[in-house]
């Protein structure tokens, strides 16, 4: 029972991972547009019109606009440019 | 991540049961140190009041004010580590050290390999002989394969597809039909929060060649080729994707027994109809598999008696309207639905779509065509958008003719079916091409 034994690896082969770097951050909401999106999971409209409010209390300032992309669990380009176009920051929720 | 790298400052809101989840996506994607705020689970079926209780109270994962992670997230000075990301290689070996009997199994189920039943360690011998069985070398790429649409996809060789078919308990000859399952890109651990299963149905002479079961117990553990090819399926979905770790690369919230096997044949001798394959653009003597996302639920019937019309609707509605059945009867009743004017599957999916319904407010308030099918309404794609604007008690129909399927599975003892969780049809893949 001792003796050794040579046996294969069983997973697969993973990608490469190249590191990205974060978008450089703002001073302050004060006076952004922020774009708030609604990821469409259950409940999550409510969720974010909440932090819409919440947000509206304390920067007052700030452009705060409700988004969502046009189907659950898939990638929106259109959206994406929409916000990365006039938007100068996201909160996405709730859902990855 | 895409809006950052689009130069969008960026905050992610998860609940705190995604916190492994989330992170590991994010490191996986070269960026970990991705902003990311979290609150409780649940947000389903919480009021606005409780909801904004989350937004005042603590991130329950970092420990401290949820409004202070989402503005530090998007407003605090960036380090070295959030300027470059994270890059590495990761790989896997073609052969592990070698150890004793023992420690190589205590290393399989430790590193997660296994689906915790004991395994055939795959020795190079036995690999070899697998093998055989396939005119394709092994080295050539399968497929990719991953958890979930937001992970990264993993590769993988016809060898690895042949190492964990071997770990399975799998014979070489059933090897052409786990590589056409590998390289349907349909995994059979899928992440889901819905602990879906994929059910796999093989068609064609395959089936004989091999000794699969279509008859008595086809769906139960009475043929080694139906219990290794399903396991088989399972242990190189979750080793070749990179992995099945609940909290990490699994969320199913209840899991599925189905997940353990859900392979069978369909029992085409015995059947009045043509076979699933033939319908879908094979020819008979073609062997093919066909993989379908979904083993939510099984409704269970006998007949057509009296009342078949009845039981059928019910039934239906039962199923859950985001995902349509897969209806399996056994030979006996297939052949009495002939009696009954269907002398096509195809007669019987159309009786099934018209008569399927549900009062359109409940159809939309389900949660799964809530998240996934409404906005698909509002986007003006039908045929959702005319079932939305349908009267909130209209009886709306719930299913299209491709969410259906019918099946013949079984060995005549009884007057059986079931509609089992199935879903549109995912992928029929070509066995003969992976002899």
């Amino acid at each position: 029972m001792n003796r050794k034994l040579a046996v294969h690896d069983p997973r697969g082969y993973p990608p490469r991972v190249t590191g990205k770097r974060l978008a450089p951050r703002l001073e302050s909401l004060s006076g952004k547009v922020v774009y708030l999106v609604d990821c469409l999971f259950d409940n999550s409209d409510v969720f974010v019109g909440q932090l819409r409010d919440w947000l509206g209390e304390r920067f007052a300032s700030a452009d705060l606009r409700l988004i969502k992309p046009r189907e659950s669990w898939v990638d929106d380009p259109d959206m994406r440019a929409r916000i990365e176009a006039d938007g100068d920051a996201a909160i996405l929720g709730v859902g990855l | 991540m895409a809006l950052e790298q689009g130069g969008v400052p960026t905050v992610a809101v998860h609940t705190n049961v995604f916190a492994r989840l989330a992170q590991s996506v994010a490191r996986a994607n070269g960026m970990p140190t991705t902003r990311q705020a979290f609150v409780p689970q649940p947000v389903v079926g919480k009021s606005a009041a409780e909801l904004r209780a989350y937004i005042d109270g603590d991130d329950p994962v970092h420990g401290r004010p949820f409004a202070q992670e989402l503005i530090s997230g998007l407003t605090d000075p960036l380090d070295d580590a959030d300027m470059t990301g994270l890059s590495f290689e990761r790989s896997t070996p073609r052969l592990l050290e070698p150890d004793s009997e023992d420690r190589l199994h205590a290393l399989f189920a430790e590193s997660g390999w296994t689906d915790h039943l004991p395994i055939v360690l795959p020795t190079e011998e036995r690999v070899a002989a697998m093998l055989a069985r396939t005119s394709r070398a092994p080295d050539e790429t399968v497929g990719r394969l991953r958890p979930t649409f937001y992970r990264e996809s993993w590769e993988f060789t016809v060898e690895k597809v042949a190492v964990n078919a071997v770990m399975a308990g799998a014979r070489p000859e059933y090897l052409p039909v786990i590589l056409a399952m590998a390289a349907s890109g349909q995994s059979g651990r899928s992440s889901s929060t819905t602990s879906q299963a994929t059910v796999a149905l093989v068609n064609g002479p395959i089936r004989d060649e091999i000794g699969m079961n279509y008859g008595v117990g086809a769906m139960g553990p009475y043929s080694h080729a139906n219990a290794s090819i399903g396991r088989a399926y399972g242990l190189l979905s979750q080793n070749l994707q990179g992995g099945s770790v609940p909290h990490e690369s699994y969320m199913g919230s209840q899991g599925n027994f189905l997940s353990y096997n859900a392979t069978f044949a369909e029992n085409e001798a015995a059947s009045p109809w043509e076979p699933f394959h033939v319908q879908h653009g094979h020819s008979p003597d073609e062997s093919a598999v066909s993989l379908f996302l979904g083993g939510w639920y099984t409704v269970f019937g006998g007949g057509p008696r009296e009342t078949w019309e009845q039981k059928f609707k019910r039934s239906l509605q039962a199923c859950d309207p985001y995902t349509g059945p897969i209806i399996a009867l056994d030979p006996i009743v297939a052949k009495d639905f002939v009696k009954l004017g269907f002398d096509r599957k195809q007669k019987l999916i159309d009786w099934c779509v018209e008569h399927a319904r549900l009062p359109a407010r409940e159809f939309w308030d389900n949660q799964w065509v809530q998240t996934l099918l409404h906005p698909r309404a509002v986007a003006g794609i039908e045929p959702y958008a005319t079932m939305l604007a349908a009267d909130p008690d209209e009886e709306i129909r719930i299913f299209r003719p491709e969410d259906i399927h019918v099946v013949v599975v079984g060995g005549e003892t009884g007057a059986v079916w079931k509609m089992l969780g199935g879903g549109p049809r995912r992928v029929t893949v070509k066995v003969d091409d992976w002899r």
